[in-house]
């Protein structure tokens, strides 16, 4: 304390040079770097796209709004419906195989930096659904960068799932792990706009899919 | 304000397609609608289903038939007790067991538990669709409570796994009857704020009084049942008709509506609701002591406190819990009272440890070919008051 | 549920009328049901809908099962509920193995019209007649009839074209 009060006395009479007031000024104030501030902010305030497809809809979208589990106060209060205003999207409930080009399309919709929570067994790996009408997985088709197990998870569950993906904001930012797996670039854009068209490579591949299903 | 029938023909434009869903804010689950739209007007509707589809009826006749259990319940995932109760049902009756007393009055309070979280969930979600979305708040509060019940018998807020076939899993704990009964008395006071809050609000009433009328005869026609056929006027209700579980012992009006619009469908669901938490109170002043599931080892699991001490009740337990047990030929069909309407099993056994079919007639796949009639020449936002008021589940729809 | 000997004299009243449509009765477990000739089946429902003292005017639910390995293997069930007495009963109609088909009875029951869509969907059984008999619960360009007992629970290998491009 005492040598605190004769170092502040140095710098005010102008005594402290060089590598010393740096480490003066370095304490005092708070130092960050855009990156971090934007994760934290991006963290603190998720649209959360209102989808929900089966069993887990009932716990989450819906039952985590309400006031015992209120997610609003980790920000997230806003639900949007439209994909375009969202920027994460919980998949609550068992994807059908009919369900899933629906899906793959929402979150084609959604704009960069989005987040997808895969919620409960059923969207993680199928669940006890490995039949013919499930897709085993909704990460074999999009990225999923949190997995809550349960069926159907507590809310609570929900709740911790959803502030580790908030730390997952916080510290990664650039979303690295995307790029390795290709996983970028897949925006649909409204009509018009610079990327309103599938790239050539996309396009091959949307008709490649198609007509192997036709065949 | 313009009516449907004022407008003519040289005031309205073309007719278009529109396509509402999957995914949209006022869908109770995935539903898909295809809707000719002139103007505001709707002149043709159809819905396409499937977006949900598990093939739960395909799975369950790989399982034997306790692990079916599990995946019935998960059809429609807002009244999982019935979904269980029909089938098990189906199953004693195939196996010819009778289930204890107890057990047939523990079943029927947890159906009505049941069928007012259902209509908590379909008020609080519908008044969410109408813009009356304080009702969310206050509805899922009760649900809540509900919920922690539940959890206090059985271990899990939903998909419970507690009917079993021969009566329940478990007992109920201590102190599950006291909070019960804290519940129910405290339930009719909610049911009169919801009511405070909905049924002199001038915007709900105009939105859902002579909205969506189906005539009775129409209604029969398209095999519809539940709250909406009562709110037209017909006065079926299984739980009267057939004696199943604890219900003919026990004395409950069943409500029903006058012009069958969907006003009278939100006043019949309500009334429902009082009349449940009348029949859980007379349900837990009757509640009769003795076993909780039948005594038959060769289709009931033996208590774990005998596996150590007798070696029948162990060749008992590894039988039941590997293979399962064997059930001749024949076939059942076995219905009940849903939320929603009449909630049928159909389960076909061949001899072998697993059904050979199970189906399930379920009430929200039958009730959506009534969603035409409902909307057809009306507005579109009349068109989402009456699917709100249909209330359908598409986890049971789809299966 | 008409017991087993007022179905017996259900059987015999429909002989009148129709010879031949019923092909074996059976009350098992408490359920009536009457086994009838397909091809007659929309005049035996017409029967059992508006003849006074039977009038089973409400249609609860129409499915199908696959019996295999008896033969015929697709029967298609009507479960057929008169309201004023409560009475249940069921009507089989056990079809062919191959292109199964039968009338469609969604002009007497509208109610029939998703659950035979329902039928079709899972198990390949055409009926004729129907406005608009579609798939509904499965993708339209699905291939295979999934609820037939040879057919695999897990169906057919999906394939995606990042696997196919990546892995082979």
């Amino acid at each position: 304390m005492r040598s605190r009060q004769l170092r502040s006395r140095d710098m005010l009479r102008g005594d402290l040079e060089g590598e010393d007031l740096e480490r003066f000024v370095e304490e005092r104030v708070v130092m960050t770097n855009f990156d971090k501030m934007l994760g934290w902010a991006r963290a603190n305030s998720m649209f959360p796209l209102t989808f929900g497809l089966a069993c887990c809809a009932i716990e989450a979208p819906i039952s985590i709004v309400t006031a015992r589990y209120d997610l609003a106060r980790f920000g997230a209060e806003a639900l949007r419906a439209s994909p375009r205003q969202a920027d994460m999207i919980i998949l609550s409930g068992r994807v059908s195989i009919k369900m899933a080009p629906v899906v793959r399309r929402l979150y084609d919709q959604m704009l960069e930096p989005k987040w997808a929570m895969a919620m409960g067994a059923c969207s993680s790996s199928a669940g006890m659904f490995s039949n013919y009408a499930v897709v085993q997985g909704a990460d074999k088709f999009m990225p999923v960068d949190i997995y809550v197990p349960g069926c159907p998870p507590r809310p609570e569950a929900v709740l911790y799932g959803f502030n580790k993906l908030q730390r997952k904001v916080m510290g990664s930012p650039d979303q690295g792990w995307r790029r390795r797996y290709n996983a970028e670039g897949t925006e649909e854009w409204a009509r018009g706009g610079p990327r309103s068209e599938p790239s050539p490579e996309a396009a091959e591949a949307y008709e490649a899919a198609r007509a192997s299903i036709r065949a | 304000m313009a009516s449907p029938e004022t407008q003519t023909p040289e005031t309205t434009s073309e007719v278009m397609t529109i396509n509402i869903g999957p995914h949209h804010p006022a869908t109770h689950g995935v539903l898909r609608l295809v809707v000719d739209l002139e103007g505001e007007l709707v002149r043709d509707l159809k819905p396409v289903v499937g977006y949900v589809h598990t093939g739960i009826e395909k799975s369950c006749e790989s399982q034997s038939y306790w692990k079916v259990i599990p995946f019935v319940e998960r059809m429609d995932y807002v009244s999982y007790f019935f979904q269980m109760e029909a089938f098990c049902g189906a199953v004693e009756r195939l196996v010819d067991l009778e289930i204890p007393p107890r057990a047939r009055y523990l079943r029927t309070i947890f159906l009505e538990l049941n069928r007012i979280h259902s209509h908590l969930v379909w008020l609080g979600t519908t008044g969410l669709d109408l813009g009356a979305i304080s009702m969310l708040w206050y509805c899922f509060r009760e649900r809540d409570k509900i919920l922690d019940l539940f959890e206090m018998a059985t271990g899990q807020r939903m998909h419970t796994r507690y009917f079993q076939v021969g009566g329940v899993i478990e007992d109920i704990p201590l102190g599950f009857e006291a909070k019960l009964r804290e519940f129910i008395a405290d339930m009719p006071v909610r049911i009169g704020q919801y009511e405070a809050l909905l049924d002199r609000n001038e915007i709900f009433l105009s939105r859902t009084k002579g909205v969506g009328i189906v005539s009775r005869e129409r209604l029969l026609e398209l095999g519809v049942t539940g709250p909406l056929l009562r709110a037209a006027g017909e006065p079926w209700d299984l739980r009267k008709a057939f004696d199943y579980l604890a219900y003919p012992e026990l004395d409950f009006k069943v409500p029903v509506g006058t012009v069958g619009d969907n006003y009278d469908r939100y006043r019949v669901r309500l009334a429902e609701m009082v009349e449940s938490v009348r029949i859980i109170e007379q349900s837990l002043d009757g509640l009769p002591e003795g076993p909780y599931i039948a005594d038959d080892r060769k289709y009931v699991l033996p208590p774990r406190s005998e596996l150590s001490t007798s070696m029948e009740s162990l060749i008992h337990h590894f039988k039941l819990v590997t293979e399962g047990y064997r059930v001749e030929s024949g076939e059942v069909y076995y219905s009940i009272e849903g939320p929603r309407g009449e909630l049928g099993c159909f389960v076909l056994a061949d001899g072998s440890s697993k059904p050979a079919r199970v189906h399930y007639r379920d009430p929200s796949f039958v009730n959506l070919q009534a969603f035409r009639d409902m909307s057809v020449d009306s507005y579109v936002a009349d068109m989402i008051a009456s699917l709100g008021m249909l209330d359908p589940i598409l986890g049971g729809v789809d299966r | 549920m008409p017991d087993a000997p007022g179905l017996e004299l259900i059987r015999g009243e429909i002989e009148m009328d129709h010879p031949g449509a019923v092909l074996d009765t059976s009350f098992d477990r408490g359920q009536s049901a009457l086994v009838v000739d397909p091809e007659q089946i929309i005049a035996l429902l017409t029967w059992l809908k508006d003849s006074p003292g039977h009038e089973y005017s409400f249609l609860s639910s129409l499915h199908a099962a696959d019996y295999l390995p008896a033969e015929p293997r697709f029967v298609v069930h009507y479960e057929l509920l008169n309201r004023d007495r409560a009475e249940r009963l069921r009507v089989k109609a056990p079809l062919a193995t191959v292109d199964p088909e039968i009338d469609s009875c969604v002009d007497l029951f509208p109610t029939a019209n998703f659950q035979e869509r329902e039928a079709y969907d899972f198990f390949g059984i055409v009926f004729r007649g129907h406005p608009e008999l579609t798939r509904i619960l499965l993708p339209d360009d699905y291939v295979g009839w999934p609820l037939r007992r040879d057919f695999p629970v897990g169906g057919e290998p999906v394939k995606f074209t990042y696997n196919e491009r990546n892995y082979g």
